[in-house]
């Protein structure tokens, strides 16, 4: 009754053309991120706020760099931790190796640099393709970790590779209680998501859904599969990277390289699959559910239980519900929650008439 | 040189090691075209299985402990285990998730993976175990006096048992009726379908071979290292091992198993001191890559053609 798009005229291009053609979708949007700026910091807590919101926000954007890659341009990766490691290592370095440097330069700098990497690493995928490309990327995992260790200069020698953020100064204010910090994530993730979003729908978008659908088709038809690819690589891997910057600036503020391991790689590919492949609502609705599904289990396997299972039965336990749950989505709704958000929006348009 | 003989065979015997990891793989993907992720999962879960089961036994039933009995019993439980484990895989994960793509079917035995492991860890607890198979690992004296070379008899007896085991899967394929069924299979699955092979049978072999083989590289590599959750994070190499033999050649996976063994120790001793060391984590992953820009389909792989 309230959500659908009959009556909604669009008389200019610029209307036509807009990111989110309906009214209500609009509003939805604002209403949310209004939520998320104005009333969120003032009803949140600090462990809400700095174990919870931040995580979230900051792999819904890793989600969306891997969503780029992986559900749209169809390039299946297992390194986007690494590239995360290159865009927080690189940020810290141009932070401190540039005097006066500003954070949110750096933060772009550090995505570019993770950009580059993503490219160089993104060549193989010219010749190869599918399951071949996704052992490729493991090379890109296991050596830009290794590399962050073994050469100290990344880490300013520190002794144990360990770095600690610089403090976020922008134009003389500095960021550093958690509401602080939530709101320069909030705004840098809502931004870049508009972008990606924006993205997806231009001639490159759907370059990138063409050459994943075929890349041969798509390649006859004149898409230059070479510089698609590259640019998929390229964006993917800066969004991948600017969400490093964020992990080591605004939520842990130390970190090392040992941090961004496969398993965190498999972490943002288990939020795209859950939240839905080549959505980039999904990628916010899979990161939420991946950060938080372990807070919940451990806050409520002992209420159930009691102490009947110890704690290193609840962390196996964990592993076996990630596993499970994984299978089980795959298996009844392989396009994920994004796709049961669909449903629902379908639902609601016909709302209360189905007929 | 004698250096260099002794780094190459101790690569080539670890080589050995990734090889059956990847068979086992191979196996999975020729017959039904699954890229299972979850191998190293399962090779860890026999391992674990087997020492637990050597472990509880003789508390269950009075038998001696570490006496020859045990030891077959583990290992036939084990086994039962790692065949039951694999046809519930395919009848509960893989059968709802025919006629998916690929990648999906790839992403789901991720998944399976984690369960395998979580399973392994919760029934038989995390701690490292050892595992003793009854074979010394000391260094062969002839070898030693003669030609002045350490070779570990262990790890010998680990490449025969290796050879002993694809040579009876060779024959298993080639002259056994289920063995002609399987390859029927590999080869076509609509062709096989249509001539009356039940493919679904089938699968469910491949699965419970597959882990039979998982039972015999855990047994190996438990022995080696211990028994611990480490075990899951090496049998990744064998990605690369299977990357450069080809995914659908059983040749390939001990050739590549080899070539991978050997290369990356080769370039720990020889080109690790140069750039600090530790260059086995990455390096088989590298020369995989490098060697997909010149042949993309592995060593033995199927050349694949696209048609628009």
């Amino acid at each position: 009754m309230f959500y659908r798009e009959a009556g909604q005229f669009k008389a200019s291009y610029q209307a036509d053309q807009q990111i989110f053609p309906i009214v209500q979708d609009r509003v939805g949007i604002a209403i949310v991120i209004a939520v998320a700026a104005l009333v969120i910091p003032v009803i949140a807590n600090e462990y809400w706020l700095k174990a919870i919101l931040v995580p979230v926000l900051i792999f819904s954007l890793a989600a969306i760099g891997l969503n780029i890659l992986t559900g749209y341009a169809g390039q299946l990766s297992l390194g986007s931790a690494a590239f995360m490691a290159v865009g927080a290592f690189g940020a810290y370095n141009f932070m401190l190796r540039i005097d006066g440097m500003p954070f949110l330069v750096a933060l772009v700098l550090g995505g570019l640099a993770a950009a580059a990497v993503g490219v160089l690493f993104g060549l193989p995928s010219l010749r190869i393709k599918g399951f071949y490309l996704a052992v490729a990327t493991l090379a890109a995992q296991f050596f830009i970790v290794w590399a962050l260790v073994k050469f100290p200069w990344f880490s300013n020698y520190s002794s144990s590779g360990v770095i600690t953020a610089q403090d976020i100064v922008i134009l003389g204010y500095t960021f550093d209680g958690p509401v602080a910090k939530y709101l320069l994530t909030l705004a840098i993730v809502v931004v870049l998501a508009l972008m990606a979003k924006n993205l997806v729908r231009t001639s490159t978008g759907r370059a990138w859904m063409a050459v994943r659908d075929m890349d041969v088709a798509a390649e006859v038809i004149g898409i230059r599969p070479m510089r698609t690819k590259l640019i998929a690589f390229a964006v993917s891997s800066f969004y991948c990277g600017v969400a490093g910057g964020l992990y080591a600036f605004t939520y842990l503020g130390t970190v090392e390289p040992e941090g961004f391991n496969l398993d965190l790689s498999f972490r943002i590919l288990f939020m795209i699959i859950i939240g839905g492949v080549g959505s980039i609502m999904g990628s916010f609705l899979g990161a939420a559910f991946i950060v938080l599904l372990p807070i919940f289990l451990d806050n409520v396997i002992p209420h159930l239980f009691g102490n009947l299972f110890s704690a290193s039965f609840a962390s196996n336990l964990q592993l076996i519900v990630f596993g499970g749950l994984i299978i089980f989505f795959l298996i009844v709704e392989p396009h994920g929650l994004a796709r049961l958000w669909q449903i629902g929006k379908e639902k609601l348009r016909l709302w209360p008439f189905p007929h | 040189m004698q250096f260099f003989l002794e780094v190459l065979i101790g690569g080539l015997l670890s080589g050995v090691l990734y090889a059956l990891v990847a068979l086992g793989f191979v196996l999975i993907f020729k017959a039904s075209g699954v890229f299972n992720f979850a191998q190293g999962a399962m090779v860890f879960f026999a391992a674990l299985t087997f020492v637990g089961f050597t472990e509880v036994l003789p508390g269950w039933t009075g038998l001696e402990e570490g006496g020859g009995v045990v030891f077959w019993l583990a290992f036939v439980l084990a086994l039962v285990s790692m065949v039951v484990l694999g046809i519930a895989t395919e009848k509960i994960v893989l059968r709802p998730l025919v006629n998916q793509p690929p990648i999906t079917l790839f992403m789901a035995t991720i998944g399976l993976s984690y369960l395998v492991e979580g399973i392994a860890q919760g029934i038989w607890g995390a701690n490292v175990r050892g595992l003793e198979l009854g074979i010394e690992d000391v260094p062969i004296e002839y070898m030693l006096e003669h030609h002045n070379i350490l070779i570990s008899s262990f790890d010998l007896f680990a490449a025969a048992l290796a050879g002993v085991l694809v040579g009876s899967l060779a024959l298993f394929f080639q002259y056994t009726k289920v063995g002609r069924a399987l390859r029927a299979v590999a080869d076509d699955h609509q062709a096989a379908l249509s001539i009356g092979i039940p493919l679904q049978h089938i699968w469910a072999i491949v699965w419970g071979v597959a882990g039979f083989v998982a039972l015999v590289a855990g047994l190996i590599w438990g022995a080696r290292n211990g028994v611990q959750f480490a075990l899951t994070f090496t049998a990744l190499k064998a990605l690369p091992v299977l990357i450069l033999g080809g995914f659908t050649s059983v040749p390939g996976a001990i050739v590549g198993g080899l070539i991978i063994g050997a290369s990356e120790k080769l370039a720990e001793v020889y080109v690790g001191p140069f750039v600090g060391g530790g260059i086995e984590s990455w390096f088989p992953y590298v020369l995989a890559l490098l060697f997909l820009l010149v042949r993309p389909e592995g060593l033995f792989g199927e050349r694949h053609i696209d048609r628009v």
